[in-house]
């Protein structure tokens, strides 16, 4: 019985994105960081593994930079790692899902956390693809999750407030934020991942036919320019505004 | 060419998005079925204008959500090129259908044309990604992004009873208390940050958004320092993308990840004390002032309209 979490390196949400040609481009990037929600993924991994419900493994697919999140996570207590070497950037959902997916199984994982949404794609496909690929309960928004008997309790979000819902193996729960702290590496931890060996693979050595990319991507570009807006001084300008708004935006 | 629309459903009815979902497959051209799950507002949309059938799916199932059941009930009849809300429901039982009917999904696309050429925006805000994709496939829409269809349909409404397990099992509801509209639902957003001061002092802003039928919303800084404001307001990266046609900012100053959840807003008014900050980078119309003065202010201001 094992847990996985999946990690996925993203632009830091303070870096820059330049447009360069027709495609964002990756090499000017300043910072790598793990995706958001993903953050929270791991700390409840850390804890379901803490209350006995299996060891835990961390999983990323990306290129060779990626490895350095997967040792900051085995600072934080996961117990081994395995990184899929592949460029995911001009994959479709359907490939990325089957990368995962024969890496979760690879590691023998039926539980695994990841991010309701990675901060590159925005999109929240991953996840939900992932378990209906395992026959997996999927659990989306998701801001707790503990053992419970055989199984685990989770907390989401829902259209009247929040639920609490119960699911067996296997499971699959995606991330939203939640309310926890993050733990942070100590130098012990640190000193632990050092020793510790990611598991290196292609998608070859996983036995995945990934054929060809259903989506093709025609370009990235700048977002577009507004143009500048104005600008006013002291509440007085308010009666300006609003008459604006009416008149010139239309929108009240 | 086929287009199956996911109604979006809020309580016993239909959210407005399902007529923004049923615009987009209309300006496409496309032979529109909606499916209903468990029959909530089959009536409805069969009234919207271009939907050629409804299926409403009575199953058992779909009492509670569940993404993994649900698909399996609906993928059979998701044809040609699916379309749901980009909302956390519709991406969720989106990614599953893709999945279980062997097709990619694009999530939370902006525009789209014919060829199904669409656009999304990606990197938090910070790119623009066009792509183009083969049938089938599966897309959520973001909401408001779209214009919706009109009413005066008549399609026919067929009933269908198929369930099948239900592996998430609903234990306990959490209503919110006493919530207001919620943002990502609401034409006009009023957002206040760290800069009111006090969370007692939002009730400022819910004077405001009263008289003009705004959602409140919230910067994380103000989230994260009062417990009286939920993360369900957080407007942001790690809170909710909104797309109304009037935001207005108050007290927010305007990094990078409050921006990329409101910036694609067709205007921003933003109060701010500080006239270098940041947000008046995105805001239409700015105003430098404190929100002591403004606020009460564009309440009179707005209530004098008509
Ligand atoms: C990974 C990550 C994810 C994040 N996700 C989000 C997110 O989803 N949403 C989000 O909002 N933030 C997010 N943040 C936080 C973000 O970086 C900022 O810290 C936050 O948005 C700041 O909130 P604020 O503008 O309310 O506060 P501040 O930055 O403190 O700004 C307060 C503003 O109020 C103004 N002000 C003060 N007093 C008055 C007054 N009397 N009248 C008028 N104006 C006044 C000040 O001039 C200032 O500009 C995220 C950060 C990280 C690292
Ligand atoms: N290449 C990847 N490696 C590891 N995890 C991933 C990868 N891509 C996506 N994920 C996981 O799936 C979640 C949702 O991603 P997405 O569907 O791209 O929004 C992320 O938050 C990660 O937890």
């Amino acid at each position: 019985m094992k847990i996985a979490v999946l990690l996925k390196q993203v632009p830091d949400t303070t870096a820059k994105i330049a447009v360069s040609g027709d495609r964002v481009d990756q090499s000017s990037v300043a910072k790598w960081s793990t995706s958001p929600y993903d953050e929270y993924a791991l700390e409840y991994a850390l804890q379901l593994k803490e209350a006995g419900a299996g060891d835990l493994v961390a999983i990323t697919c990306g290129p060779d930079r990626a490895a350095k999140m997967l040792t900051d996570a085995a600072a934080v207590g996961v117990d081994s790692m395995l990184h899929v070497v592949a460029d995911t950037t001009e994959m479709d959902s359907k490939q990325i899902q089957s990368i995962l997916v024969a890496a979760i199984n690879h590691c023998g994982a039926d539980v695994v956390l990841c991010g309701k949404q990675a901060a590159d794609t925005n999109s929240g496909s991953t996840g939900p693809g992932i378990a209906s690929l395992m026959g997996a309960a999927c659990v989306g928004m998701v801001s707790e999750v503990a053992v419970e008997g055989d199984g685990f309790s989770a907390l989401r979000a829902s259209s009247m407030g929040n639920e609490r819902v119960s699911v067996s193996r296997p499971c699959l729960f995606a991330f939203d934020k939640a309310s926890t702290e993050l733990r942070r590496p100590n130098v012990k931890g640190i000193m632990m991942a050092k020793r510790k060996v990611i598991e290196t693979v292609s998608t070859d050595d996983l036995g995945i036919n990934l054929g060809e990319s259903q989506v093709n991507i025609d370009s990235h570009d700048s977002p577009p320019e507004k143009p500048p807006g104005q600008k006013f001084e002291g509440a007085d300008s308010v009666h300006t505004v609003v008459l604006k708004l009416r008149e010139e935006a239309n929108v009240i | 060419m086929e287009i199956t629309i996911i109604a979006e459903t809020s309580g016993e009815g239909l959210h407005p998005v399902t007529e923004q979902l049923v615009g987009a497959a209309s300006s496409l051209g496309g032979v529109i079925t909606v499916l209903c799950p468990g029959g909530v507002g089959s009536n409805d949309a069969s009234v919207i204008s271009g939907v050629s059938k409804v299926i409403s799916l009575q199953g058992d199932c779909f009492s509670s959500f569940d993404s993994g059941s649900w698909s399996t009930v609906m993928a059979p009849f998701s044809q040609g090129m699916v379309m749901a809300s980009s909302s956390p429901s519709g991406r969720e039982l989106g990614a599953q259908i893709a999945s279980k009917i062997g097709a990619p999904i694009v999530q939370d696309i902006t525009g789209i044309e014919p060829g199904y050429k669409v656009t999304r925006s990606v990197y938090s805000g910070k790119a623009v990604e066009t792509s183009s994709l083969t049938a089938p496939c599966v897309v959520t829409l973001r909401q408001n992004a779209f214009e919706g269809a009109s009413g005066g349909g008549s399609a026919e409404v067929v009933v269908v009873d198929n369930s099948t397990e239900v592996s998430v099992a609903v234990k306990e509801a959490i209503a919110k208390a006493g919530e207001r509209m919620d943002v990502s639902d609401a034409e006009i957003v009023i957002s206040g940050g760290r800069g009111m001061g006090e969370p007692s002092n939002f009730s400022q802003l819910n004077e405001v958004a009263d008289v003009i039928g705004a959602a409140v919303g919230a910067s994380r800084a103000a989230v994260d320092s009062w417990d009286e404001i939920p993360h369900s307001m957080q407007v942001g990266q790690t809170g909710k993308t909104v797309n109304p046609t009037l935001y207005i900012a108050v007290g927010i100053s305007g990094a990078i990840q409050h921006l990329a959840g409101m910036r694609s807003s067709k205007y921003i008014v933003a109060i701010n004390k500080d006239p270098d900050a940041p947000i008046f980078g995105v805001a239409d119309y700015g105003i430098v002032a404190t929100w002591e003065d403004a606020l009460p202010a564009l309440k009179e201001e707005l209530g004098k309209l008509s």
